[in-house]
C-alpha cells in the first residue's frame, strides 16, 4: 500500500456503458429508487423532488446530464446522495458500485475524444485492471440552472448547454 | 467568559436597557413626580455607568456619569423636571446609544468625545445651588431594595437563549408537524385502537408543542412600541405639534421576524400621523376639538392573525387633495379620478408619490414611504387598510400572520400532480356547474370569468405550467387569489383540503423557477410544490409584469399614457356606442336637414364653398334596417378630410370624447367594424373608416387617386391595431399590406412591391430587428425602410440598431411623417440612402 496521500477513496457507480467514481467523503448516502414529484419547468435535468427523511432534496439525471440517451423503461435508478454547502443532492444513476481505494500513480487526464459534455465533468481517469474509471467532479456537475434546456419546452436530446467560451 | 463575551452581553443589556428609558423619560416628562419612575431610570442609567467604567470605555462613563448626577438631583428633588432637562437627557441616551454602536462595530468608543454635550451637562448639573447635599436620599433609597428584588426574582425566572437555537427548534418542530401529518394519514387506514389512541396523543403533543415553540420565539409587539412614545415627542415637536400617544396591547405577541419586519413600516406610519394627520393646536381648537392629538395604536390576535391598528384623531385624509396629486403624477387620469370610490381614492395614498402633506419637512412630505410599507407588510403576507373619515382621523390596519416557519395551504391539482397554495393569498373558491353559474369567456383570446357582475382575468395552471391539464371547456374549479393590488383567478383540475405546511427552499438548481415559493412534505410521504401566486400571475401574463420589487410604477405609467388614445365616441342607429380615433376626424359640424341636398344618388351638402358628401352611418352598419331615412333636425355629422377631398358620415348623436388606454379589444366581423374594446367601462365598436369610405366614397381609395402614396407594409401582430394602423395610412393616402408575423411579412416583401415597413417592435417570433436581419440578406429587400413601432415610448430606447426609425405606435402625426420622409428618400436617391445607412453602421 502506498502511503496516505497518494490514496483516495471512490464510490464507484455505472451510468449506461460508463463507470464513475466520486471522492467517498463528499457522497453522504447511497439509497434505492425513491418516489419522485417532478418540478414543470425545470430544466430536463433536474428529475425531480424526493422526500429524505424530511428533507427535500433534488435529484439529477445523471445520464441527462452527461448527453446520454435516456435509461429505458423498468429499469428504475438508485440515488446517490451527494453532500453540498447548500444540502444534499441526489445524482440518479443506474448502478451502484464498491469503494474503491485507489492509487494517484494509476490516474491520468481524461482522453480528448470523450464526449464535450462528459469531458466538463470528469477530473481524470484511473486505468484499472479491466476497465477505466472516470471521476467525477462532484461541484462540476451540480451546475444546473434554470438556463438548462426546460423539461416542458425543448426535447430531451441535449442533457448539457452549449458552452459560450471559446 | 471572553471579554468579547463580556462586551456583547454588555451591549446586548445596554441596548434594552436604553429602549426603556426612552419610553421611561417621555413618561416621567408628564408624571415628573413619581418617585418610582425617577428611580428606575436612575437604576438604568446607573447600571450603565458602573459597567462601562468596569470595561473601560471612559467617554460612554463620563456622559452616563453626568447624566446620572443630574437625575441624582432630580430624585432628591433639587430642581424640578424642566422641557429643556428632558431634552438633554434624551440627547444623552442618544449619545450613549451611538457610542455603544460604535463599539458594537469597532470595538472602540471612537473618537467624538462628546465635549459640548459634557459641558452642557456639567452646566446644567452646577445650576441649582451649589453645595446642597441632597437632603432626602433615604426615602429613595428605602424603595430601591424592594424594587432590586422584584427585579432579579424576574431575572432569574428567565434565560436568554441564543435565536439560532430557536430557530432550529422551530425547524424540528416543523418537522414534527410534518413527521405527525404523515403518521395520522397512515393510522387512518388502520384497525388498531391502541395505535389509533397514540397517534391522536402524538397528533395533540405536537399541536401544543407547535404552539409553545412558536411561542418562544415571540415576541411582545411592546418590543417596537417602546420606542415610539419618543419617536411621537420628536416628530410633534418638530412640526409643532401636541400628540399624546396611547397604547394597547403591548404585549400582543408576534414571531420574531415578523416583528424585525414590521419594525420601520409601523415607525413610518406613526411618524405619517403625528405629522399629517393631527392638526396644530389652533387648528384643532378651531374645529372644537381637544389642542393635543392623540395617536392610538392597538394591538390584538384575531382569527390567527394579529391585527394592528395605528389611529389619529386628526382631521382625515384630504381626499381632493390625494386625488389632484394623483392627477398631477399621472397615476390617474382625470376623467378617471372622479369615478373613483372613496376606498379606491384613499388607496391612491399607497401609491408612490402622492403625498398630501402641503410641506416638505424633514419628517416627511415627499410621497415616499407608504407605497414602501405597503409592500413591507405584502411580503411577509400581510395586509394594510386604511379608513378615513374627514374631520375625525384616520385608522391604518395592518393584517399580519402569527409567524412565516409553519403557514396553512389550500391543495389543488392540476395535470395528475399536487400543487399548495398559501392560504394568505386566497380570496374564495369558484365551482362552476352546468350552465347557471355562467362559464369562462373569452375577450380578444384572454380569458375571464364574469365574477358579480366584474371581470376577473382566468390563467390555467395547467398551461402556465406546460402539463397536461383538463380541457378548457370542462373548467370547474376557479381559485381567486390576490397577488398585490391585483385578482386572478386559477382554474384547477380540483380543490382537495387544507393543510399546515412548512415552507423547504428548493435546492440552488431550481431556485431560478419563480413560479414555486418551495416546497413541503405532504401527509402521504410526497414531496408537493408550493406556489408562489405572484409569479404564476405574471408568468401567464394575467398581470403586469412588474419587477418584483421596488415597483416601477413611473414606467408602468408611461406605457399606459403612451398607449392612450383619444377616441370620439358616438351612437348611431343600432350601435348605442361607436368609437373612431379622433386623429382621423377633421370636424363635427351640425347641419338642419334642409340643407341636405339629393345630388349623384347621394346626400351632400354645400359646405365651406364645395360639396361635402355626406353618408348616413347606419345605412352603411345596417344597409337591411328598415330605418335609414334621414329623421334627425339638425343632423350631425363627423367630416373626414384629406386634402382637398373630405366626407361626412352622419350619425346620431356626439357622445363623449375619451382619452383612454384601449384593452380588451376582440375582432369583429362585421361590415364596417374593426372589433370591439371597452372604453370608459362600456363595450364599445370601433370603426373600420376605410369599410366605410370604401362603400361610400370609393374613388377615394382609388390609388391613382391617391397619388402622393406610398405602399406601405405593417406588420402587427394584433389584428385590431393593424386595422387602426391601416385606417390611419390609408386616410393618408397610402396604400397598405398587412402581415402578423415575420414569415408573413416576408411572404409580402417578396411578392408585393413595398416602398416602407412599419413594424411592431414585438413582432413574432423574435421582434422588429430579426425582420430587418432577414430582409438585408435579401439583396432586394435590404434597401427597404424600416419604421419601428413602439408600444411606449420607454421601448423606444430598447430598439434594436439598424432600424431608419422609431416610432410609438399611436402618434399618428410622427409616423406617417416618417414614412412621408423614408418614401420620399427611397424615390429619390434610394441606393445613396441605403448606402449611407449602411456605412454609418457598419
Amino acid at each position: 500500500m502506498s502511503n496516505a496521500e497518494t490514496v483516495t477513496q471512490y464510490a464507484t457507480f455505472v451510468v449506461d456503458e460508463l463507470f464513475f467514481g466520486i471522492d467517498v467523503l463528499r457522497v453522504q448516502e447511497v439509497l434505492r429508487y425513491q418516489k419522485m414529484t417532478r418540478v414543470p419547468l425545470s430544466p430536463a435535468v433536474a428529475e425531480g423532488l424526493i422526500n429524505l427523511r424530511g428533507q427535500i432534496v433534488t435529484a439529477l439525471d445523471m445520464r441527462s446530464r452527461l448527453g446520454i440517451p435516456v435509461r429505458g423503461p423498468g429499469r428504475l435508478p438508485m440515488n446517490l446522495v451527494v453532500r453540498t454547502e447548500e444540502g444534499p443532492v441526489s445524482l440518479l444513476v443506474d448502478e451502484i458500485g464498491d469503494v474503491l481505494q485507489l492509487d494517484q500513480s494509476t490516474f491520468e487526464q481524461a482522453p480528448e475524444n470523450l464526449t464535450p459534455a462528459a469531458r466538463e465533468l470528469i477530473r481524470g481517469v484511473y486505468k484499472l485492471k479491466d476497465r477505466l474509471l472516470l471521476v467525477l467532479d462532484p461541484d462540476k456537475t451540480l451546475e444546473v440552472d434554470e438556463f438548462f434546456e426546460s423539461r416542458t419546452q425543448g426535447s430531451r436530446q441535449k442533457g448539457v448547454l452549449p458552452k459560450w467560451q471559446d | 467568559m471572553q471579554e468579547d463575551d463580556v462586551i456583547r452581553e454588555f451591549l446586548i443589556e445596554s441596548s434594552e436597557n436604553l429602549n426603556r428609558l426612552d419610553q421611561e423619560i417621555v413618561e416621567l416628562e408628564q408624571r415628573p413626580h413619581d418617585k418610582e419612575l425617577l428611580a428606575s431610570v436612575f437604576r438604568t442609567i446607573h447600571t450603565i455607568k458602573g459597567t462601562c467604567g468596569f470595561l473601560g470605555f471612559p467617554t460612554l462613563e463620563k456622559i452616563a456619569h453626568q447624566a446620572e448626577s443630574l437625575l441624582s438631583q432630580l430624585r432628591a428633588g433639587e430642581r424640578p423636571l424642566s422641557a429643556q432637562l428632558v431634552a438633554l437627557i434624551l440627547e444623552c441616551l442618544d449619545a450613549v446609544r451611538k457610542i455603544l454602536g460604535t463599539i458594537e462595530a469597532t470595538g472602540k468608543e471612537g473618537r467624538d468625545d462628546y465635549l459640548q454635550l459634557l459641558h452642557q451637562l456639567e452646566s446644567a448639573a452646577r445650576m441649582p445651588s451649589a453645595g446642597t447635599v441632597a437632603p432626602e436620599e433615604a426615602p429613595a433609597a428605602d424603595s430601591l431594595p424592594a424594587e432590586h428584588e422584584k427585579t432579579s426574582a424576574a431575572a432569574e425566572s428567565a434565560i436568554r437563549v441564543d435565536v439560532g437555537l430557536l430557530d432550529k427548534l422551530m425547524n424540528l418542530v416543523g418537522e414534527l408537524v410534518l413527521a405527525r401529518n404523515q403518521v395520522l394519514q397512515f393510522t387512518t387506514q388502520q384497525e388498531d385502537a391502541a395505535l389509533n389512541a397514540t397517534s391522536q396523543r402524538l397528533n395533540l403533543i405536537t399541536s401544543e408543542l407547535q404552539e409553545n415553540v412558536m411561542k418562544t420565539r415571540m415576541q411582545p409587539i411592546g418590543v417596537v412600541w417602546n420606542k415610539l412614545p419618543r419617536l411621537v415627542r420628536d416628530t410633534a415637536q418638530a412640526c409643532g405639534k401636541q400628540v399624546r400617544l396611547e397604547m394597547d396591547g403591548a404585549d400582543t405577541g408576534l414571531d420574531k421576524t415578523i416583528i424585525e419586519a414590521i419594525k420601520d413600516p409601523l415607525t413610518h406610519m406613526v411618524r405619517n400621523c403625528c405629522d399629517h394627520g393631527i392638526e396644530t393646536a389652533e387648528e384643532r381648537i378651531q374645529a372644537g376639538k381637544p389642542p393635543h392629538g392623540t395617536v392610538t395604536l392597538r394591538a390584538y390576535h384575531e382569527g390567527g392573525q394579529v391585527i394592528i391598528e395605528i389611529a389619529d384623531d386628526g382631521s382625515g385624509v384630504d381626499l381632493p387633495r390625494v386625488k389632484q396629486k394623483a392627477v398631477e403624477k399621472g397615476l390617474v387620469r382625470p376623467e378617471q379620478v372622479e369615478q373613483l370610490s372613496e376606498q379606491e381614492a384613499l388607496d391612491l395614498i399607497f401609491q408612490g408619490g402622492v403625498s398630501t402633506a402641503r410641506t416638505i419637512t424633514k419628517v416627511s412630505g415627499r410621497g415616499v414611504g407608504l407605497d414602501v410599507v405597503r409592500s413591507n407588510v405584502e411580503r411577509i403576507g400581510g395586509v394594510v387598510d386604511v379608513a378615513s373619515t374627514a374631520g375625525q382621523g384616520t385608522v391604518f390596519r395592518l393584517k399580519i400572520p402569527l409567524t412565516l416557519a409553519i403557514i396553512p395551504g389550500l391543495v389543488v391539482t392540476s395535470g395528475g400532480e399536487r400543487f399548495l397554495i398559501p392560504q394568505a393569498s386566497l380570496l374564495e373558491l369558484i365551482r362552476i356547474e352546468g350552465d347557471s353559474a355562467g362559464k369562462i369567456e373569452r375577450v380578444h383570446g384572454t380569458p375571464v370569468y364574469r365574477r358579480r357582475g366584474s371581470l376577473l382575468p382566468v390563467v390555467f395552471l395547467s398551461q402556465v405550467l406546460g402539463l397536461e391539464g383538463k380541457s378548457e371547456d370542462d373548467a370547474t374549479n376557479i381559485v381567486v387569489l390576490q397577488a398585490e393590488e391585483h385578482q386572478f383567478g386559477l382554474v384547477v383540475d380540483s380543490i382537495k383540503d387544507t393543510q399546515e405546511i412548512v415552507v423547504k427552499p428548493l435546492g440552488k438548481q431550481l431556485k431560478g423557477l419563480q413560479v414555486y415559493a418551495g416546497a413541503t412534505i405532504m401527509g402521504d410521504g410526497d414531496v408537493a410544490l408550493i406556489l408562489d401566486v405572484l409569479s404564476v400571475g405574471q408568468r401567464s401574463g394575467a398581470l403586469q409584469n412588474r419587477q418584483a420589487q421596488g415597483r416601477a410604477d413611473s414606467q408602468v405609467v408611461t406605457a399606459q399614457i403612451a398607449d392612450h388614445q383619444r377616441m370620439l365616441l358616438f351612437q348611431a342607429g343600432s350601435f348605442a356606442r361607436l368609437a373612431v380615433p379622433l386623429s382621423l376626424v377633421a370636424r363635427l359640424e351640425e347641419f338642419p336637414q334642409s340643407m341636405l341636398e339629393q345630388a349623384g344618388g347621394r346626400h351632400v351638402v354645400q359646405y365651406r364653398g364645395g360639396i361635402l358628401t355626406v353618408v348616413s352611418l347606419s345605412s352603411v352598419l345596417e344597409p337591411d334596417s328598415p330605418n335609414t331615412a334621414v329623421t334627425r333636425d339638425p343632423v350631425v355629422v363627423i367630416v373626414f378630410t384629406d386634402g382637398a377631398r373630405s366626407l361626412g358620415i352622419m350619425v346620431d348623436q356626439i357622445l363623449d370624447i375619451v382619452e383612454e388606454a384601449v384593452a380588451a379589444r376582440q375582432a369583429s366581423k362585421r361590415h364596417g367594424l374593426l372589433g370591439s374594446a371597452v372604453v370608459g367601462g362600456h363595450v364599445t365598436d370601433f370603426l373600420d373608416v376605410r369599410t366605410i369610405i370604401e362603400s361610400a366614397a370609393a374613388e377615394w381609395l382609388d390609388p391613382d387617386h391617391a397619388g402622393k402614396g406610398a405602399s406601405v407594409l405593417v406588420a402587427e401582430p394584433s389584428s385590431f391595431l393593424r386595422g387602426l394602423l391601416r385606417g390611419e395610412l390609408e386616410m393618408a393616402g397610402h396604400r397598405v399590406t398587412e402581415a402578423a408575423t415575420q414569415d408573413e411579412a416576408m411572404d409580402r416583401l417578396e411578392h408585393r412591391e413595398i416602398r416602407v415597413v412599419l413594424a411592431d417592435m414585438d413582432l413574432p417570433p423574435l421582434g422588429c430587428g430579426s425582420l430587418r436581419e432577414t430582409m438585408r440578406k435579401q439583396p432586394n429587400l435590404a434597401r427597404i425602410p424600416m419604421v419601428a413601432l413602439a408600444s411606449s415610448a420607454e421601448q423606444i430606447r430598447e430598439r434594436p440598431e439598424g432600424l431608419e426609425d422609431c416610432q410609438v405606435k399611436l402618434d399618428r402625426k410622427a409616423m406617417l411623417a416618417s414614412i412621408d420622409r423614408l418614401a420620399q428618400a427611397v424615390n429619390g436617391a434610394a441606393s445613396e440612402v441605403a448606402a449611407a445607412i449602411e456605412e454609418s453602421q457598419s
